[in-house]
C-alpha cells in the first residue's frame, strides 16, 4: 500500500508513450508560464498526518480535477496551493510548490501578492454582503490597493468571462445576495478574475448548485483555460470527465491521503492503471 | 390525453390559511373564561386589590389556555398553556416599564412650556415659576460630554473589538478579561479616578466627564463590537485572503463594513449605557446654571446633574423640573436609538 505514491507520482501527467520525455521537459520546469509543479507535499494538522508525498504538475492553461472520496485530503491539498492552508492554527506542511518556477513558500515570497496570482472559487458562494454586484467584482483591485484606468471595461470583461454580463448588467448597483445560488458563483469567479489570476482554483465550486448553474460554470472552466491554469476539486465524476485535461485520484486508506494514480482524464476514465481508481471512477466505491 | 380544462377566472391572491372567525374565538375563550373564573375569585377569597386581581387573572388565563387546548389534545393544550405564559410574562415585565415612562412625562408634562429647550437657569432659581428658564444648557452640556466621550470611546471599543477577534495577538485572553471585568468598574469608582488625576487641584470640566464617562462606556462598546464581529462569517475573511487582500484590508473593508449596522448598535448601546451616569458627573464635571461649550475650566452642566440638582431643592416646582428633565433624557436616548436604527440600515440595498 505505501508505494504506490511512488511509482505513479514519479511521471505525473504524462503520456504513456512518450513519458521519458515529457518528464524531462517538466523537471527542466517547462510546464509554461502560468504552470504549477510541486514536489513531495506532506501535511499535517498538529500531529495528523493528513497527507503524504504528493507531486503533481499542473501544466499552463490546463484543467486539472482532484478527484476521491471525501476527507482523502483534495481540498487540503488545494490549500497549499495558495497558502491558504497556514491559516489554521495548528497546520504544518513539507514539499515544495513552483508557480512559474518559482517556490511560493520560499524566504523572499509575500503570500499576500502570491494569491494575487492564484485565485480561488470556494464551495459555498459567498458575495461580500456589504458591496454591491459591481463593487464584488472589483473588490479585490480595492482590497489589494492596485488602480486601474478603466474599471468599467474591466468589469464587463469579468463578467462577461464569468459568464454572467448579460445576466447583470442592468442591476450592476443592487447587492449581491440579490442573486440567485448559480449566479453568485459566477460572481464570485468574476470576482476571482478580476485581479488577473495565472492559476484558479475551484474547491468544488457546483456542489451546491442546480444542474443549469453547474452547466454555465463549465462552460467558463472551459473558456478561462485558453489563458490560465485550473485546479478543481470536484466529487461529481461526470464533470471531472467533461472539464478536465488532467486528473489526479486522491484516495486515504485510514492513514494520510495520497495520490493513487494521476494522468490524462482519458485515461484515468477508459484504462487506468490501478483497479481502485477504475472503481472508483466507475461509482463502485467511494 | 388533450385534456381541455374548462376556462376559468383569474384567480387571485387569497390566505386560505386565515380562518379570522376560528382564531378569534379560540383566542377569546380562554380569555373570556379566565376573566370568568377571576371575577369570584377576587370577590370572594383573600385575592384583593389591582395585584392580586392581576395575579388571579394570570393563573387562571394560564390554566384556560391549558383547558380549552386539551379539547383537542394534550399536545396543544400544552402548547396553549407555554404561549400564554410567554405573552403574560412579557406583559408583566412590559407593566413597569411603561408605567416608568407614564410617570416620567406625567410629572414632568407641567415643567415644558415654549422657551424650555431654550433657555438656562443662569438667572431663574430652581423653584421660580416654570415658565421661566430652561434646560438648554444641560442638554449642550450632556452634549458636549457625550460626544467628547464617544470620540474617545467608540474608536478604542472597536480597536479593542478588533484585537480580539481579528488580531488574535497573544495577549487577547488578557485583553478579554481585562474589558469583561472593566465592565463592572462602578461608576463612582471612575468618578473618584478622574476626580484624582484631572480634577482635585484644578476645576470641575467637560473633559474630566467626558473621560470618567469613556471609561465606563468603553467595555460596553467593547464587548458588544466583538460580538457583532464573531457574527462575521468566516468565509469572507477568507474568500477576501484569497483575493489577496492583507488583514488590514480584510479587516478594514470586509468585516467592518459587514459588521457596520451592529457595530452602530454597539456604539449606541454604550452612549446609552452613559448618558443617564450621575455619580461621576458630581465629581467631574459638577453642574452649573449657565450655558457653557468650554471642554475645560469650568463646571458645565448635563441632564442628568439638572435633574439632580433640581430634585435637592425639594420644592413642588423644583420636582416638576427634574421630572421634566428626567423625560427630556429618556426622549433623547430614544431618539438616538430610532436614529441608529434608520441609519443603521439605509446602506442595505
Amino acid at each position: 500500500m505505501e508505494n504506490f505514491e511512488a511509482e505513479t507520482m514519479m511521471d505525473s501527467f504524462t503520456d504513456p508513450g512518450q513519458s521519458d520525455l515529457q518528464a524531462r521537459s517538466i523537471d527542466e520546469g517547462k510546464i509554461g508560464m502560468n504552470g504549477l509543479q510541486t514536489k513531495g507535499i506532506h501535511v499535517w494538522f498538529n500531529k495528523h498526518h493528513v497527507l503524504a508525498d504528493v507531486s503533481l504538475d499542473f501544466p499552463a492553461n490546463s484543467v486539472t480535477g482532484l478527484i476521491g472520496p471525501s476527507g482523502c485530503g483534495k481540498s487540503t491539498y488545494l490549500r497549499i496551493l495558495n497558502r491558504m492552508h497556514e491559516f489554521i492554527p495548528g497546520a504544518g506542511m513539507a514539499g515544495e510548490v513552483f508557480l512559474d518556477g518559482e517556490e511560493i513558500y520560499g524566504p523572499k515570497i509575500d503570500a499576500t501578492s502570491m494569491r494575487l496570482k492564484v485565485g480561488m472559487v470556494f464551495q459555498k458562494p459567498n458575495p461580500f454582503p456589504a458591496m454591491n454586484i459591481g463593487e464584488n467584482v472589483l473588490a479585490g483591485l480595492k482590497l489589494a490597493n492596485i488602480k486601474v484606468k478603466d474599471k468599467d471595461s474591466l468589469l464587463e470583461e469579468c463578467l462577461t468571462r464569468a459568464g454572467l454580463w448579460k445576466e447583470v448588467k442592468d442591476r450592476l448597483k443592487t447587492s449581491g445576495a440579490s442573486l440567485s445560488g448559480g449566479q453568485q458563483q459566477r460572481l464570485c469567479i468574476a470576482r476571482a478574475l478580476a485581479v488577473k489570476p495565472k492559476v484558479l482554483l475551484m474547491d468544488e465550486p457546483c456542489s451546491a448548485l442546480d444542474p443549469g448553474s453547474t452547466l454555465k460554470i463549465e462552460e467558463t472552466i472551459v473558456q478561462l483555460s485558453s489563458d490560465m491554469t485550473i485546479v478543481i476539486v470536484t466529487h461529481n465524476m461526470q464533470q471531472a470527465a467533461r472539464v478536465s485535461d488532467y486528473c489526479a485520484f486522491f484516495l486515504s486508506d485510514g492513514g494520510p491521503g495520497g495520490v493513487v494514480e494521476s494522468d490524462r482524464t482519458s485515461v484515468i476514465f477508459s484504462s487506468p492503471s490501478d483497479t481502485r481508481t477504475a472503481d472508483y471512477v466507475q461509482g463502485r466505491f467511494g | 390525453m388533450n385534456t381541455t380544462f374548462p376556462a376559468t377566472a383569474e384567480p387571485t391572491a387569497q390566505k386560505p390559511w386565515v380562518n379570522r372567525r376560528a382564531s378569534v374565538q379560540s383566542a377569546l375563550t380562554p380569555l373570556l373564561l379566565a376573566i370568568a373564573i377571576t371575577v369570584p375569585l377576587v370577590l370572594f377569597t383573600g385575592l384583593a386589590g389591582p395585584l392580586g386581581a392581576y395575579l388571579a387573572f394570570v393563573l387562571s388565563y394560564v390554566f384556560t389556555s391549558f383547558v380549552t387546548g386539551l379539547r383537542q389534545d394534550k399536545v396543544r393544550g400544552i402548547n396553549q398553556m407555554m404561549s400564554t405564559l410567554v405573552t403574560v410574562g412579557f406583559v408583566t415585565a412590559f407593566i413597569p416599564w411603561m408605567s416608568i415612562l407614564f410617570t416620567v412625562f406625567s410629572r414632568g408634562a407641567g415643567a415644558f412650556y415654549s422657551g424650555y429647550f431654550t433657555n438656562d437657569m443662569a438667572t431663574t432659581a430652581a423653584d421660580d415659576a416654570l415658565n421661566l428658564g430652561g434646560l438648554s444648557h444641560a442638554i449642550v452640556g450632556s452634549a458636549v460630554i457625550l460626544g467628547v466621550s464617544s470620540l474617545i470611546s467608540i474608536p478604542f471599543g472597536i480597536i479593542t473589538a478588533i484585537y480580539i477577534t481579528e488580531v488574535r495577538g497573544r495577549l487577547s485572553g488578557l485583553v478579554r478579561v481585562m474589558v469583561q471585568s472593566m465592565s463592572g468598574v462602578p461608576s463612582i469608582v471612575a468618578g473618584l479616578f478622574v476626580f484624582a488625576i484631572m480634577v482635585s487641584g484644578k476645576s470641575f470640566s467637560a473633559l474630566a466627564g467626558s473621560v470618567a464617562l469613556a471609561i465606563l462606556m468603553l467595555p460596553t462598546v467593547a464587548r458588544t463590537s466583538e460580538e457583532v464581529l464573531k457574527l462575521v462569517p468566516d468565509e469572507l475573511r477568507t474568500s477576501a485572503y484569497a483575493l489577496g487582500a492583507t488583514q488590514t484590508g480584510t479587516v478594514f473593508r470586509i468585516v467592518l463594513p459587514t459588521a457596520r449596522s451592529g457595530l452602530i448598535t454597539a456604539s449606541m448601546l454604550g452612549i446609552a449605557r452613559v448618558a443617564g451616569e450621575t455619580a461621576p458627573l458630581i465629581l467631574t464635571s459638577f453642574y452649573s446654571a449657565n450655558f457653557s461649550r468650554d471642554l475645560t475650566g469650568q463646571s458645565i452642566a448635563s441632564l442628568p446633574m439638572y435633574v439632580y440638582q433640581n430634585f435637592s431643592t425639594g420644592t413642588d416646582i423644583a420636582l416638576t423640573r427634574a421630572w421634566g428633565g428626567a423625560s427630556v433624557l429618556l426622549g433623547i436616548i430614544f431618539l438616538l436609538f430610532v436614529s441608529a436604527r434608520v441609519f443603521g440600515r439605509s446602506q442595505k440595498r
